[in-house]
């Protein structure tokens, strides 16, 4: 039970962060509490909260995925590519783009686990290259729009809304979240990657397969990207290869950090990784509305992604102090 | 004057718990070679930290040509002319020969490097040394011999009196160990006084012109190296009885072996294992450091590759490939790096107790949220793990604590084979009487132990039978029972040739 309240209590901080920045905006802007913004925050945190959702999975493991951006934008493309060669099945487009996410990130997963590559940073970053050029090939760097193609109904998921003007990317988002929370929370694989990013060798040496472990988060960060990559059909209508280098990666990785992730792995929940890809989502929407310049938009946001790691080192280090303290204290105890 | 170039008068180091040193002394002449031997843990290791300034001693004195010095880092060991060449070199293996020499060293000519001086002297230095190498090119592509006199000759280039050789031979072949050999006697024509520190007596009656023996943390005695024989070597290093705190207690030894090892092989490391272990007895293994029992229980348990060789559990072959293969087989191994390879530090007890066994914590997808803190509390209260409770990580532990959680871990597994690898390094007194405890009680449930540990004492003073292990051979194997079992004749088998 005080387990419980102690693990609410880590979110407390995060949520008080969102609540502040919502209040400050409704009084900045009178526009922002309108339902038809509200709206689109989430329908703009869907995106981003799916990149999260992998992007969390290899922070975990003490690793990372910079190619989730890529990911996304090569599976719209992969979508838009089929559309032109005359699919128009949205089932197919969809499974498709989902295959292709998933073997991209089984590939970043067995360039890590079996080639043994050194740490994903580079794997990774060289992937979403990779793919940022695969994408402009299969599109002859072309937008295509899904428009009026016949292939409509893979727009969807990205634009459908239910009950006046709720997302359904956002529910879907929601329901995912949950899932990943329980499979993070209650099971054995959930435990493994918590513990394989804590100590990659006593998880292994426990008689746990780390290296399929670590192997499944990136095929998970792989395809909620291609899932993503969906959403971003829906909301644009179009797909775009110049997009693979959007820093989709770096608002991923503040939402999963800003929730609480830390690069040393072995940390980080799905609450707080949703906490942060709101906290995200409302900061840009601000901007908008308040009419920010595009280059004051990204100089701030570099700031709030420099602030979040600064924050989790500090935390670190408060947490180790702060241990020490007890430790110290506690040894003191038994001397007198 | 003293005669010595250097010397420790009386010196002491305890840490928190432990006193590695005291009374400690020892001379280093100019232009001999003095041999250091004892076994592990006899505070060599601590002795050449105090001698290169990474420990200060709580008392007693360190004379350097005559004057007494306080060395607050290793900076000032070195400016005393205190050289040491680890047995873990500090070769920057991408760096060239040069570079390696001149680090922090170099020669400057204005602002920049001038490097044709330092090739020139490093060359020099290298040849002075007898050896030819070209000191343009990446050290990591010379091997162990020539990266050994790349950190002689760092010492050399600070003007050393008195250079530290901490086991210089373990990793060096035949040919390059002569090469070293003769090197050090080059070295003592200089008038470099050398201290010697190894495991192998045969290398220190070829080398040294004395030897001095250290036990316990305590000095034992030092005599010119004609006066040594192995004999007197081993009982000098021995020489302590053993004292009444291992709690023994005897199980009924299974009539078929529990776990059988075939002529067990790995190139370079592991050479034709062979040996049996049997339920309800303590298997110890004894060694030096090094003398490949880690490896031999890594290969049991499938955490390192094997070239050839067969494992029996219970009389039936099996085949395992990894750690999994191994727990399936009912095999626990708790590694001797707890914090390394045991435990998961940022994770709550109870999330280090289930690791070994998820599968069976779980129920259908899901964790026996339940099963898990019933068999936590269980575990708990067996093992008196002290705690703030199930929740507290395990980063928080005392030493001993955190050894009982890794010791739950495995009971976790239910496995009828434990191997405890050096279970009570590290942990204080109190705590190792504990672990004891549980080995009884395994053992009394019929359970195979096997004991890897590097204290004589513990060894003795708990196994049933033991096997001696040396440069990854099996070397010696006594019975409880027999004559055999005492601390000379398992040490003869792990030193001598």
């Amino acid at each position: 039970m005080k387990n419980k309240w102690n693990g609410l209590a880590n979110y407390i901080g995060t949520f008080a962060a969102l609540i502040i920045l919502c209040a400050a905006l409704s009084i900045a802007s009178p526009n922002f509490l309108d339902k038809t913004n509200l709206m689109s925050i989430l329908k703009q945190t869907s995106f981003n909260a799916l990149l999260s959702t992998g992007m969390l999975l290899t922070l975990i493991t003490a690793g990372i995925d910079l190619s989730v951006g890529a990911t996304a934008t090569f599976g719209a493309c992969v979508a838009g590519a089929m559309v032109r060669l005359g699919v128009h099945n949205p089932i197919v487009l969809f499974f498709s783009v989902l295959a292709v996410s998933g073997t991209i990130g089984l590939i970043n997963g067995l360039l890590l686990t079996r080639l043994h590559l050194p740490h994903p940073f580079v794997s990774t970053l060289g992937m979403k290259n990779v793919l940022w050029g695969a994408a402009l090939i299969i599109t002859a760097s072309q937008m295509i729009s899904f428009s009026n193609t016949g292939a409509e109904g893979i727009m969807l998921l990205g634009s459908a809304t239910i009950l006046g003007g709720f997302p359904i990317s956002f529910l879907v988002v929601l329901f995912i979240y949950i899932l990943m929370h329980i499979l993070l929370t209650r099971t054995a694989l959930g435990r493994s990657i918590y513990c394989a990013g804590g100590n990659m060798e006593a998880t292994r040496l426990s008689g746990i397969h780390a290296e399929n472990v670590l192997t499944f988060c990136y095929i998970m960060s792989g395809l909620m990207a291609g899932f993503a990559g969906i959403v971003s059909i829906g909301r644009s209508g179009i797909c775009n290869g110049a997009n693979a280098i959007q820093p989709y990666d770096t608002d991923a990785i503040a939402a999963c950090i800003i929730g609480g992730a830390s690069f040393m792995g072995g940390k980080g929940t799905m609450v707080g990784t949703m906490l942060g890809a709101l906290i995200i989502a409302v900061l840009r929407n601000g901007f908008t509305l308040l009419s920010v310049p595009s280059a004051w938009q990204n100089l701030v946001l570099g700031l709030v992604i420099i602030g979040a790691v600064l924050l989790d080192v500090t935390r670190e280090r408060m947490q180790r102090n702060k241990r020490q303290k007890e430790a110290g204290q506690e040894k003191g105890g038994e001397k007198a | 004057m003293s005669e010595y170039i250097v010397e420790l008068r009386d010196v002491r180091k305890s840490f928190p718990g432990v006193v590695a040193l005291d009374a400690m002394k020892l001379g280093v002449k100019p232009g001999e070679i003095l041999g250091l031997i004892g076994e592990n843990g006899a505070g060599k290791s601590t002795l050449i930290k105090v001698l290169t300034g990474v420990h200060r001693p709580d008392s007693g004195k360190i004379i350097v040509d005559g004057r007494e010095r306080v060395f607050r880092n290793p900076e000032q060991a070195i400016e005393a002319g205190i050289a040491c060449v680890y047995q873990e070199l500090n070769i920057e293996k991408l760096l060239s020969v040069t570079d390696n020499i001149f680090i922090n060293k170099w020669i400057r000519k204005g602002a920049l490097l001038d490097y044709a001086a330092m090739h020139k002297k490093a060359s020099e230095l290298l040849k002075g040394l007898g050896l030819d190498v070209d000191v343009h090119k990446a050290a990591g592509l010379y091997g162990m011999g020539v990266q050994q006199m790349i950190e002689v000759s760092k010492a050399l280039l600070t003007d050393a009196k008195c250079i530290i050789m901490d086991e210089p031979t373990s990793s060096l072949s035949e040919k390059e160990v002569e090469q070293l050999l003769k090197i050090c006697r080059g070295l003592r024509e200089r008038g470099i006084g050398i201290l010697f520190v190894s495991h192998k007596l045969e290398e220190l009656f070829l080398l040294c012109d004395r030897v001095t023996v250290i036990r316990d943390g305590k000095y034992v005695d030092t005599r010119e190296t004609k006066d040594w024989d192995n004999d007197a070597l081993i009982k000098a290093m021995v020489g302590r009885s053993l004292d009444n705190q291992f709690p023994k207690e005897y199980g009924k030894r299974s009539e078929k072996p529990m776990l059988e090892v075939r002529n067990l092989s790995r190139s370079g490391v592991l050479h034709d294992i062979s040996f049996r272990a049997y339920g309800g007895e303590v298997l110890g293994f004894s060694g030096l450091v090094g003398a490949g029992r880690t490896e031999t229980m890594r290969a049991i348990f499938g955490a390192d590759p094997i070239d050839s060789g067969e494992i029996l559990v219970k009389g039936k072959k099996v085949k395992i490939r990894s750690p999994r293969d191994a727990i399936r087989e009912k095999i626990a191994f708790l590694t001797e790096d707890r914090k390394g390879q045991g435990l998961v530090l940022a994770e709550s007890i109870q999330n280090n107790l289930i690791l070994a066994n998820l599968r069976g914590f779980s129920r259908g997808l899901f964790l026996n949220k339940n099963k898990i803190r019933t068999q936590g509390e269980k575990r708990m209260s067996e093992l008196s793990i002290k705690a703030t409770g199930q929740e507290e990580r395990v980063s928080q532990l005392s030493g001993g604590n955190q050894q009982k959680v890794v010791i739950g871990k495995w009971i976790n597994t239910d496995a009828d084979i434990y191997i405890f690898d050096e279970a009570t390094r590290g942990i204080d007194v109190g705590a190792k009487v504990e672990v004891y405890q549980v080995i009884n009680q395994l053992v009394k449930e019929g359970k195979c132990v096997i004991m890897v540990s590097s204290e004589m004492p513990e060894i003795l003073g708990m196994s049933d039978r033991v096997i001696v292990m040396r440069e990854g051979r099996i070397t010696g194997e006594m019975g409880r029972e027999t004559d055999a079992f005492n601390q000379e004749d398992v040490m003869k088998a792990a030193w001598e040739v």
